[in-house]
């Protein structure tokens, strides 16, 4: 038995404390929206936070998370988001550059994004490049995450859609 | 319709050349730019309603369906893997409709053969139609609809989604769907059809002050008169096309809630998972298997073996990952001598060997290359060299599959669903009509999702089992063990005259697949040039890899093309300028290029800049990439890219592709490689198959010229050939160093 806090709500679940975050997460607790991309920690596709730090949860054991708080995309999104108004603030600049191509990869950019604005609202480009080089994007939108981070961090302007 | 039976050896061949005609879908019927097809023959919306509108819809035509709400639906045939084409597809017709976009969606159209893409198949086997006069044409239509249906064309590839499906079906359907509306109000309101006129899903008859909903008469709409030929907007009429407007796929994809194949939980089945074992080299099957270990493990359920694979179920699919690493696979021995790349390569040599300075096939030709050669001033020769390359899509490959009562549901990721369905029929042997594929969001494609072979394996473990199953292969699964772009060998020749001109170029090569003309440097006024090809055996299998043999070709031709401006002394850019007097196209694309890449600017100390330009899938792209050497080592610092599309529909969508196109070419230039150890890929995961990251992506700007006045060319591929070769021709620049083999960064190791 393992039990955490997923995006506000305790959930207790019948899990080997082997598992990887990741499939206790999207397959008993059936949250897709982390994914999975490489299983060894090497493209962050499925970025999740633990206590509010960015972990690769298909390497992080299930046991890890025991008593402790876990988010998703999924907890930073929307109603169930997490309050700050940074994650609208980062989905809105997502928007407004239209970064995303397949989207496989979003999900683990933004909860990325979302650790490295909390901790350092105003980031230059080498702690972009810092916080962000363990997030593979394979459609290659790495000069328009770029571009969205400054947006939400209010060092660029948003890209206004041509009338 | 559907009651043509062709036998399956027919049908396996017009899949083949459909498939080829949209991969390899680069030479565009020239002349004129739209003719009306796409609408279906009878206008069946009433066989069709049922499988695409809901309560309250109604299907106008096969590809527009109005809600009672004024919501008006695009159904869209092609898949969405962040190329855009789902938006981009709905604007087109929505502005032929005059629709209001804020009320427009997007629907997938069902994996069925009312959806196959026509326009494509038609494109590819009989361009000499496309131009066809507006009485021949419902003919051409109705004929090419039933042969794209017999070879299941409902494919995306090839840059083509856009080209063919938007200009020749989206906007035919939305005018025409338009005029139905139109026909039906006027009806309705007994006024004549021509004073009628629409905007934002409004129909307005101003004499009469009568305004109505597109609701009001899609219902009546339906059954007026369909015209096949109707008129369409000119670009100064368009008020969506042309425009960047949002895609409407971002805001699922940027809160978890988009789903993609692997994301598949299909209601109320409690799905099993599939971990499996290919063969580590190619064709080879299972002779033994030990697995007791894997037995006693947690959660597993069965343990198959397939012959050639091995699959393993359990409740969970890390659970079948951790217990099938732990069997032991004997495999039998492959036939093929090619154990190394050394091997590969080697046999690459022999073909050209055996070929000579004359032989092998001829791909172009064009004077007489070898009498310039042995009268030319100057000649250079040069032997390149490219390596296997794997796709590697985020989305690892994967396949939901459930047989039941002879009938199959399939969830996947696939460019292919229609060729799917197929797949899974002949494997399981039961109808196509028994198969169900539900194909959701592609999270990557590249070309890795044009086979259907992995619907089949997850069909064939669903069942084995009996289980609903959802089969996921590991990484390493996929980057060992798929299918690759190929690896070649290619010798060149130039001939310069006195002036430094390229008066002979000869190009020989072994591996030429899609599309045909990616090997001739057409676009250049060379008086005499022989492309020739000396077929050798890959070892490993091909798959198109985006923008296919121009992936190589434009790094060979278009190196070897800076190479003979720097034997002739000359500016590289200024060099090819020269060469392309006779298209005012191409050279405004390099004039725009040297422009905003400040080309004639000196760059920082340890800095240069390179250049390069490829036509490909109907889009000219000039690119010059700067970087700096001063470490020792190349790190990209900027790109600059240039595209003449004729027309592009919305800009900041063909910027991304662009942008993405550059990043994945420039990922193979640094990075891209895999070798052979025993005849098995040595390479297996994201640690030593890299990316480019976001610390070594370079600034990227990306310009268009629409000339106009072509047909419109394609976003997804045009990007990428340009790459590889600009970067390498930088270091050049910087250097003196000559790469002639990819990748770059273990030559600076």
């Amino acid at each position: 038995m393992a039990n955490f806090v997923l995006n506000g709500q305790a959930v207790t679940i019948d899990a080997d404390p082997n598992m990887p975050l990741l499939w206790a997460v999207r397959e008993k607790l059936g949250l897709t929206g982390t994914k999975f991309g490489c299983g060894i920690a090497q493209c962050g596709a499925c970025t999740m936070h633990l206590d509010g730090d960015p972990i690769r949860s298909c390497s992080t054991p299930v046991s890890m998370a025991e008593g402790r708080e876990v988010t998703t995309i999924e907890g930073v999104s929307g109603e169930a988001g997490n309050g700050d108004g940074l994650a609208s603030a980062i989905q809105a600049a997502w928007i407004s550059e239209q970064v995303p191509q397949c989207g496989y990869c979003q999900s683990g950019q933004i909860m990325s994004a979302t650790a490295l604005l909390r901790d350092n609202p105003s980031p230059s480009d080498d702690d972009i490049d810092a916080a962000m080089r363990g997030n593979i994007c394979r459609c290659g939108t790495y000069t328009r995450i770029r571009r969205a981070i400054k947006v939400a961090s209010g060092q660029a302007q948003p890209r206004e859609e041509e009338a | 319709m559907n009651d043509m039976s062709p036998d399956k050896k027919e049908r396996s061949k017009l899949a083949k050349w459909s498939r080829r005609g949209f991969i390899g879908a680069g030479v565009l019927a020239g002349g004129g730019l739209l003719i009306g097809i796409g609408v279906r023959p009878g206008n069946p919306v009433g066989a069709l309603s049922p499988k695409v509108a809901g309560a309250g819809e109604n299907l106008v035509n096969s590809w527009v369906k109005i809600g009672a709400d004024n919501i008006v639906t695009a159904i869209v045939p092609h898949c969405e893997m962040g190329q855009g084409a789902h938006s981009v597809l709905a604007q087109m017709l929505a502005d032929e409709l005059d629709a209001d976009w804020d009320k427009v969606r997007v629907q997938q159209a069902p994996t069925d053969g009312s959806y196959v893409v026509t326009d494509t198949a038609r494109m590819f086997v009989a361009p000499f139609t496309m131009n066809a006069a507006d009485w021949i044409e419902p003919t051409w239509n109705g004929l090419f609809t039933q042969i794209a249906r017999m070879a299941d064309a409902m494919i995306t590839g090839g840059s083509s989604s856009i080209r063919t499906t938007g200009q020749h079906s989206m906007r035919i359907a939305g005018a025409a769907a338009r005029g139905m509306l139109v026909g039906a109000a006027a009806q309705s309101w007994d006024v004549p059809a021509s004073e009628i006129t629409t905007e934002n899903s409004t129909l307005i008859h101003k004499a009469s002050g009568k305004s109505a909903p597109y609701a009001e008469f899609a219902s009546a709409a339906a059954h007026q008169p369909m015209d096949q030929t109707p008129r369409l907007k000119t670009p100064d009429q368009y008020r969506l096309m042309g425009k960047s407007k949002a895609r409407t796929d971002i805001p699922a994809k940027i809160n978890g809630t988009a789903e993609f194949g692997i994301d598949a939980v299909p209601e109320g089945l409690d799905l099993s998972y599939a971990a499996v074992v290919r063969p580590p080299v190619p064709g080879t099957t299972v002779v033994s298997m030990n697995a007791e270990q894997a037995k006693t493990m947690s959660g597993v359920l069965q343990i198959l073996n397939m012959g050639n694979f091995v699959a393993l179920v359990a409740d969970s699919y890390w659970q079948a990952q951790q217990a099938i690493n732990t069997i032991q696979i004997e495999w039998s021995r492959s036939e093929s001598p090619i154990l190394t790349m050394d091997d590969q390569y080697a046999a690459f040599a022999a073909a050209l060997d055996e070929a000579g300075e004359t032989g092998g096939d001829e791909a172009a030709k064009k004077g007489d290359a070898q009498g310039a050669l042995a009268s030319a001033a100057t000649t250079i020769d040069a032997e390149y060299r490219v390596p296997f390359l794997a796709h590697a899509p985020m989305e690892p490959i994967n396949c939901t599959a459930y047989v039941k009562d002879g009938k199959c549901d399939i969830w996947a990721s696939t460019q292919v669903p229609l060729m799917a369905r197929s797949g899974v029929a002949e494997t399981l042997g039961i109808s196509a009509n028994d198969v169900t594929v539900h194909h959701p969001y592609i999270g990557g494609g590249f070309g890795r999702r044009l086979g259907a072979d992995e619907m089949s394996m997850a069909a064939r473990v669903a069942a084995a089992t009996g289980y609903p199953v959802k089969m996921i292969w590991s990484r390493e699964e996929d980057t060992q063990k798929a299918l690759y772009r190929c690896a070649d060998l290619a010798r060149m020749r130039a001939g310069l005259d006195e002036s430094g001109k390229l008066v002979a170029f000869d190009h020989a090569f072994t591996q030429r697949h899609d599309p045909a003309e990616a090997c001739v440097p057409a676009m250049y006024d060379i008086a005499n040039t022989s492309v020739r090809v000396a077929p050798a055996e890959l070892h490993l299998p091909f798959q198109a890899w985006r923008s296919v043999d121009h992936s190589q070709q434009g790094f060979f031709i278009e190196s070897f093309i800076d190479e003979a401006a720097h034997a002739a002394g000359a500016d590289p850019l200024e060099y090819r300028m020269e060469m392309l007097k006779g298209s005012a196209r191409h050279v405004a694309v390099l004039q725009k290029l040297a422009e905003i890449s400040d080309w004639n600017v000196e760059t920082a100390e340890g800095h240069a800049k390179g250049v390069a330009m490829v036509e490909s899938f109907g889009t000219i792209v000039g690119e010059v990439i700067e970087v700096d050497m001063t470490s020792g080592k190349p790190r990209l610092v900027n790109a600059w890219a240039v595209c003449d599309a004729g027309y592009v529909m919305n800009p900041d969508g063909f910027k991304n592709q662009i942008e993405g196109g550059i990043v994945f070419g420039l990922t193979a230039a640094m990075y891209g490689e895999l070798e052979l150890e025993d005849g098995a890929i040595k390479q297996s995961n994201f640690h030593d198959y890299r990316m480019l990251r976001m610390d070594e992506t370079p600034n990227i700007e990306v310009a268009l010229i629409n000339s106009g006045d072509v047909p419109v060319g394609g976003a997804g591929e045009p990007g990428l050939p340009p790459a590889a070769p600009a970067f390498t021709n930088a270091i050049f620049a910087a250097t003196g160093k000559r790469l002639r083999m990819l990748p770059v960064a273990k030559q600076f190791a």
